[in-house]
């Protein structure tokens, strides 16, 4: 199934994995299971906590001191007798975040939005600034005597004189319908 | 697709699983392309069951059973979930039990009557088995 293979490239991908350094070598410590440094052995079984895979190839905590050892065995006998704390525990210890904790929210939106807004604010400054300093002086056309002349001889000239132009000029009275 | 899209918006706390298209093959959940009859729920079913009532089932067994049935666009029948956890029983795995049972909740999406359904129906098997559920444990 593409999904399965997906949790195994997707784990990379994916920004709640929390890739885990091998038991093996010098760097292992108990809880020692820190975000990805500069080297995981990828060829190791590893840790990750994703929704659709319940059940990671290794535990979270996978070098277990005497307490952990002897709760161990204690699980080899009935459930029953284990006790509330107990049995958070022996979750724990095989894995990193609950279900609630994996699908915490996390507040990257706003950070998203803000970053937008800035990007934004700082391309409105580059505009404005390119307003003032970048753009040559506008034509002469654009002047207001121009624009008065160029717009009466428009009208003299009855530029769409049924639907347009002309047509919203009342020539008898000399003012716009 | 279409199918099982329609299927899960139907929202009930009787209709769990989904007829599933394929072979026998666990991995095999396409359709018809290859001209194979279409598996019925309780063939389904009763395949999942007895992967995992294997009496030497091994931890990889149960891992990769999970993870694949939890890959599929459905909720697990409570048989299916009971023999899972018997499963972790006999590989002393209680952890894995809880862990189960949070990821039925968390397939049941926006159905919010799937997972208080599939508890009371698993309720024999939790107690026998002292199997807590996250919520008696406070991890939701």
């Amino acid at each position: 199934m593409l999904h399965l293979t997906t949790g195994r490239v997707g784990c990379l991908l994916s920004k709640q994995a929390v890739v885990a350094l091998t038991s093996s070598g010098a760097r292992m410590s108990s809880h020692g299971h820190h975000e990805v440094s500069d080297s995981v052995d990828m060829s190791q079984p590893m840790y990750w906590d994703r929704l659709d895979t319940p059940l990671p190839d290794r535990p979270w905590k996978d070098v277990l001191d005497s307490t952990d050892k002897s709760l161990k065995q204690k699980e080899k006998g009935p459930w029953t007798a284990l006790s509330k704390e107990e049995k958070i525990a022996l979750y724990r210890l095989k894995f990193n975040h609950t279900y609630p904790e994996m699908k915490r929210p996390s507040h990257e939106w706003k950070t998203v939005i803000g970053g937008m807004f800035i990007f934004f604010g700082i391309t409105g400054l580059v505009v404005f600034w390119q307003g003032h300093y970048v753009y040559p002086p506008q034509p002469h056309t654009f002047g207001e005597e121009w624009q008065a002349k160029q717009i009466q001889r428009m009208l003299d000239m009855r530029i769409n004189p049924i639907e347009g132009f002309s047509a919203q000029w009342d020539y008898k009275n000399k003012q716009w319908k | 697709m279409f199918r099982a899209a329609v299927r899960l918006s139907v929202s009930g706390a009787r209709s769990l699983t989904r007829p599933q298209l394929g072979l026998t093959a666990p991995l095999a959940q396409r359709c018809y392309a290859h001209g194979g009859k279409l598996e019925s729920d309780e063939e389904f079913d009763a395949r999942w069951v007895t992967y995992f009532n294997k009496a030497d089932i091994d931890a990889w067994e149960l891992r990769k059973g999970m993870n694949t049935l939890i890959g599929y666009d459905l909720v697990p029948e409570p048989k299916i979930l009971e023999a899972a956890l018997r499963a972790c029983r006999r590989l002393n795995d209680l952890a894995s039990a809880i862990r189960i049972l949070e990821a039925v909740k968390d397939k049941s999406g926006p159905h919010k009557k799937i997972y208080p359904y599939l508890i009371q129906e698993l309720r024999p098997t939790l107690d026998e088995l002292g199997i807590s559920t996250p919520e008696e444990l406070g991890m939701d």
